[in-house]
Formats: C-alpha cells, structure tokens, sequence
C-alpha cells in the first residue's frame, strides 16, 4: 500500500471534482425540466403524447446509462447528418455529449417520481381547490407542486446521489473528470488499488454532503412533520 | 440465525473462488493480448483472438514445449491484472519502455515500429513538409528536432487522439505538450473519432494506424508525418513478465532468438502486416 | 449492413447472443450473491449487537455511496490479493485464481446486496410484530417462525424493491466489461470498434437489454401477483 502515492494523488484528483460538479449540477437542471415536460405530458391526456412519453421513459429506464453514452457520443457521430447540423457544436464536445445523456437518463427516472408524486395528491384537496372556483394553473401551482414536491423529496434525493455516481462514466468518453483523471493517474503509475481508493472516498465525500444538503432541504419544506415545541 | 446466514455468505464467496494455479514449471502458459489493435491482435466475430501475436504466441509456445492459452485484457488494466497474477505474459504491441520496465520486466524484442500520425485526407497536416521521412529519437539530430517543431506549429490548438498509457501519449506529453491530447480506451475509438472530426489526428503504431486508414470508415484517411522510433518510444516489442518470473523470461528469450533466426517471425510478419517487422 | 449483425462468418450475432446469455447469467448469479448478501446485512441491522449494525452500515453506505465503475475495478485489481488473506486466515497459503466472471459476479453481487440489505431490511420492518408475538405465544421455534411467518409475507413486502434490485443489477452488468468478460456491452464494444459502426452495435446492445427488462418486469409483476393472493384492498 503505496501511501505516498496516495496522499500525493489528492490534489490532482481534487482538480476533476469541478468537472463533476458541473457534470452533476447541470445534468439535474437539465433533467428536473425534462422530467417536468415529460410528466405533465404523460398526465395530459393527450393519448399520442402519453404513448411517446412512456415509451421515452420505457427506454431510458430499460437500458444502461453506459450504452445510452456511447450511442450519444460515437453513434450519433458517425452520420455525416447529424454532423452537418448546427447541434455539431454541441454533440462534438464529450462533455455535452455526456450532458445529453446524463439529462435523459435522470429525466426518465425523475419524471416517474414527479409522475408518482402528482397522482398522491390526496383527491380531496383537488375537488376543494376546484370547488373554490380555481383555474387548472392555479390550481397546479397551489396545490399539487407543493404537495408533490414534498413527496418526492426523498426518492429524489436518491436521484441526486445516483447522479453524481452515474457521472464517473463519463470517463469512459475521455472527460477528464474525477474518475478520468483517476485513470491517468494509473496509467503512469500503475497503481490501481491506491488511486481508486482515494477517488472512491472523494466521492463518498461527495455523496455524503448532497445527503445532507438533500436532507437539509427537507428538514426546511416540511416545518409541519416536525415535533411540536 | 444469523450464524447461518454468515456462513452461508462466507461459504458463497469462498465457494466462488475457482481453482489453484499450476505449479511453476510452465507447462501451461496464460498470454494476454489487448484483441482491439489490429493487425498486431484482434478479435473476429466469432470471439476468437486474431492476429500476429496469438499466432506468434503459439509458435513461441511450441518452441518452448508448453501449453499456450491466449486471453483478452483490455489495455489499460495490463500490467496490473499481470501483476495480480490474472496471466502470466503479455503480447500485446507492449513496447520495452523505461517507465514499464521499473515495474515489469520484458524478453525479446520480437519486432518493432515506427509511430505515425493518421489524419484526414483533408486536414492542412498533410500539406505541411517535415523535411524527414524517419526520425530516431535516440539520436540528437537536428533534422529530427526540425520535424518536431514543425509537428507542433501545425498542430497548434489543434487535438490528437491516443490510447491511454502508451507510448504516443508519453511522446505527446513529452514533445508536444502544448497539443490537445485525447486519451482514448482502444485506437478504434480514436479512429471514429477522427472520422467525426473530434479530432484531428490520431497518433499510433504504423501497422495500427494503417488498419484503421484501410478500413471502410478510413477511405478518407492517410497517414501523415515522419515516421517517430525509439527514445521515448520504447526499444520495440517485447514480452511483459512479472520481475519474479526470470525463468519464464530465459524460455521467451531462448524462443523468441530461435523464431528469429529460423525466419518465423519474418513470415507470421509478411503474412499480417504484410512487411517485416522483426528485429535483425 | 444487416449482415455484420447475422449468424455467418462475418456477422456478430452468435456473439452478442451469446453476450446476452452471458449478461443474464452474471445477472443471475449476482442478484442471488446480492440476496445472501443482503439477508446477512438485513440481519445485521435488525440485530442490537453493535457491531454487527456498524458493519452493515459501512458496507451499505460505501457500496451504495461509490460508483459502481470504481468498485469492480477495485475488486478486478484488487481480488486476487484479497481473496489470498481470505485464504490466508483459513489457513490456505496457495495462489487463488478468480476468474472474469467470478470476479464480475462477486463485484456486482456486492452491489446488489447493499441495495437488497435495505429492502429486506424495510420489508422484515413491515412484518407487524403481533404476529410474531403471537407465534412465539403458540410455542414455534425460531426456525418456523422464520420459514412460517416471516419468509411469506417478507416476500411479499419486498418484491417491488427486489424488482427494482434486479433491473439495477441487469444494468451495472454492463459495466463488467471492463474486465473483458464477454457480456452484451463488452461485445458490441470490440465490434462497434473494429467495424467502425457504433451506432448499429449500440442500438442492437439497448435493444437486448430492453428485451431483458421487459421480460423481467413481467416476470416480478408475476411474482407479486403470486405472493399478494389472498390479499384484500381497502
């Protein structure tokens, strides 16, 4: 056990925690208003856009994020069509192409929340809200988001820590984030065991504080499940 | 209950573990070869490891009255799953560089390669004149050091692609550190990339390069550039071993010397790469 | 281009299937690891023993806590070495050998038992002690009480999170293919690469793993029907 190594290691692997961040960060901006689109679709009615929706969650959640990065990243890459669009600018960069995935993906999955969260609103609360004379959008905006939103607090939390480990396979489309440079570092010094440990705690550091924030949150969102006095 | 359990689950991982390993007196040889860097070793639809190597692994193999069985390891877990003891040789297009032999130690050469750059037919690269048509770099030529200089005004602000942990990313790092380098799991990878236009070069073995500029997605690929050898690029092919097993190394080198003058590594070279690619 | 996916000399098909076949095999063998796993762990948790508790929870927190990819690359390193002082302290001195699919199955196994753990966990939970009050008051010995009570209706609590174990441990699967072991992502891979057409060899792998899914879904909506006859709802 080459703790040398290991502790010389920190600083360089501490540097692809930003790529992380944003990997992270931008893949949940992105996802929550997907899932959003997609769960307001699938309860719209609207047979045709409930059929596309479902079959969009269908496949994301059915296949590996690992085929879903490759497909992005050197499948769509191989068409001179999609290489001719002005989405090139975007597609050419691995980092956007791990984006489009990681959105996607968590899309799926958090749409299927917010989708189970909408439908627990209990029914009495919208038959009150309707016979109070509110609109659809008020109503929505009042009564089923923040009910939902609450609900989902935990299952989406768990989201947030699969996100931020789904994000080390971005390494595998040469980004150089926390697990890429992981991989550099190895490939110079051949010392697997050392080096991944050390990245494994960084991001058990990681998980642990999304954990917290994500409990934090619902500590503030739910003043009324907390004991009295 | 829970003595049960504990059992069963230490039962289950202890019954997971497969057998024992053969004794020392190598009689049965395990080579490790990457499958993914043709013509050197590939693998063919069926699943079955192709190329040089394997075929030269037998051969080797047979010289040395031992039982050869030949497995696929992905590039970069090489030298560790060695050391692991996952296989006891690697056959890989393994270049004899400082850096692995602190860690590993190698027989033969049994061949060696310049390294070249790939790119498109199309790219400014292929405009530019180097002035050499080979450049040693264990050599303090300034010719050499002319090429190289012109190498990194071309592709300034421009992006290679290569395999991690190979010597052309250690040349890359080394001579043209300003570059945009992108390190890639297999050569193939770099090489679709380059027809995406991720990159604009990809830099590699001569014979691996080449696979991939004759294949159906390179039509639009030539190879570029003086041919690079030795210095930072390693002292040719060799057959990576643990340091422990020396014995094992005197039975390669002893082969590897007899293959040589007995022309079977001339001929298994003509036949894949179509020139000859051993040491003489 | 059909043809580089058929049955012939140059078609990857026989080998994907045969990836396929491999991928369930490796699923299986791992979702029942995961389950001997995760019943040790459920235990450990339920028990008041200290330790125990403490181990469980480390096991959980960091298995679940650390990307998959870094774990079956620690255990494909790091095995051998571990699995010799495991057999060192029984006493065994030799070298051990772990082949790719032990090594795979061991690596998601673990997976899958930290996420298994905290579904038996909650769905012993979900057992209303009354009846195992009223089981001990009828006389029955631990070991019927378990097989009698416990297991049944365990069962049915924890087959939706099961369910959700297995497509969990059928998709980290593919992560295996780092260490060469030929399942459907490490297949199509090599071919995607040598034949330098990603997108069909993509597109067919997903469309394996759809077809697995599919089934087992179908199969744990079976199950859950099974376990829940007899049921009545509110």
């Amino acid at each position: 056990m080459n703790w040398e190594l290991m502790w010389d290691s920190v600083p360089t692997l501490l540097g692809g925690v930003p790529v992380t961040l944003e990997l992270v960060g931008l893949a949940l901006l992105f996802g929550a208003l997907v899932a959003f689109g997609t769960a307001l679709l699938r309860l719209s009615g609207n047979p045709v856009a409930e059929r596309l929706m479902a079959a969009y969650v269908f496949v994301f959640r059915g296949t590996p994020l690992l085929v879903q990065i490759f497909l992005i990243y050197y499948g769509l890459g191989q068409f001179e069509a999609v290489r001719s669009t002005f989405l090139w600018t975007f597609l050419r960069e691995p980092f956007w192409c791990a984006i489009l995935a990681l959105t996607l993906n968590t899309g799926a999955y958090t749409s299927e929340i917010l989708r189970g969260a909408i439908l627990s609103v209990p029914q009495g609360q919208i038959e009150a809200a309707r016979a109070c004379g509110m609109s659809r959008t008020l109503l929505f905006r009042r009564i089923v988001m923040p009910v939902a939103i609450r609900q989902m607090l935990p299952a989406y939390g768990n989201e947030v820590i699969l996100m931020v480990k789904a994000s080390s396979l971005a390494s595998t489309i040469t980004l150089l984030e926390i697990t890429g440079i992981a991989r550099k570092i190895i490939a110079q010094t051949f010392a697997v065991f050392e080096i991944f440990i050390v990245a494994g705690s960084i991001y058990l550091l990681l998980n642990f504080i999304a954990s917290r924030l994500i409990r934090y949150a619902e500590w503030r969102m739910t003043p009324y499940l907390r004991a009295r006095g | 209950m829970k003595k049960i359990v504990a059992a069963l689950a230490l039962g289950a991982i202890v019954a997971a573990v497969g057998g024992i390993a053969e004794a020392k007196d190598w009689k049965k040889i395990r080579i490790a070869t990457e499958g993914a860097y043709a013509p050197w070793n590939a693998t063919d639809p069926s699943g079955k490891l192709v190329g040089f190597e394997p075929d030269l692994a037998m051969a080797l193999c047979k010289k040395m009255n031992a039982q050869c069985e030949v497995v696929a390891q992905d590039w970069d877990g090489m030298i560790p799953a060695l050391q692991q003891g996952k296989y006891d040789a690697i056959m890989a297009a393994m270049s004899i560089t400082d850096e692995r032999e602190k860690v590993i130690t190698f027989a033969g050469p049994y061949g060696s390669e310049p390294s070249m750059f790939g790119t498109m037919k199309s790219s400014p690269l292929t405009k530019v004149n180097f002035g050499a048509e080979r450049v040693d770099l264990s050599k303090d030529d300034p010719a050499g050091k002319a090429a190289i200089e012109k190498l990194a005004e071309a592709l300034k602000g421009k992006t290679v692609g290569v395999q991690t942990s190979t010597i052309q990313a250690n040349f890359m790092e080394k001579y043209l550190p300003k570059v945009t380098v992108r390190t890639y799991d297999k050569l193939d990878n770099a090489g679709i990339d380059l027809a995406a236009g991720r990159v604009d070069a990809i830099y590699g073995d001569r014979s691996a390069v080449d696979a991939i500029i004759k294949s159906d997605a390179g039509k639009d690929m030539t190879l570029v550039a003086p041919a690079f050898s030795r210095g930072v690029l390693g002292k040719g092919v060799g057959v990576g071993m643990r340091k422990a097993d020396a014995d094992l190394k005197e039975l390669f080198n002893k082969a590897i010397a007899e293959a040589n003058s007995d022309g079977t590594i001339t001929k298994l070279s003509t036949q894949h790469f179509g020139y000859d690619i051993s040491i003489k | 281009m059909f043809e580089l996916l058929s049955f012939g000399p140059n078609g990857w098909g026989g080998q994907l299937l045969a990836g396929a076949a491999m991928t369930v095999a490796v699923s299986l063998s791992s979702f029942l690891l995961g389950l001997v796993f995760g019943s040790a762990g459920a235990a450990a948790k339920l028990s008041h023993n200290i330790v125990l508790n403490g181990i469980a929870e480390v096991y959980t927190t960091v298995v679940r806590g650390v990307p998959e990819l870094l774990v079956i690359y620690l255990l494909f390193f790091g095995g051998g070495s571990m699995a010799m002082a495991l057999g060192r302290v029984f006493g065994y001195d030799g070298y051990v050998e772990l082949n790719a699919f032990t090594i795979g199955v061991l690596s998601v196994g673990l997976i899958s038992g930290a996420y298994s753990t905290e579904v038996i966990r909650g769905a012993v939970q979900a057992v209303h002690f009354g009846q195992i009050e009223a089981a001990r008051a009828c006389g029955m010995s631990r070991w019927l009480i378990l097989r009698r009570i416990l297991v049944p209706q365990t069962m049915r609590y924890a087959l939706p999170g099961l369910g959700n174990v297995w497509q969990l441990t059928l998709k980290d699967t593919a992560l295996i293919s780092v260490t060469a072991l030929a399942e459907i992502m490490r297949v199509a891979h090599v071919a995607a690469g040598s034949t330098r057409q990603p997108f069909l060899f993509y597109t067919t792998a997903a469309v394996l793993y759809l077809v697995l899914t599919t089934v087992s879904t179908a199969a744990f909506e079976r199950a859950e029907r099974h376990a829940n006859r007899g049921v009545r709802r509110a």
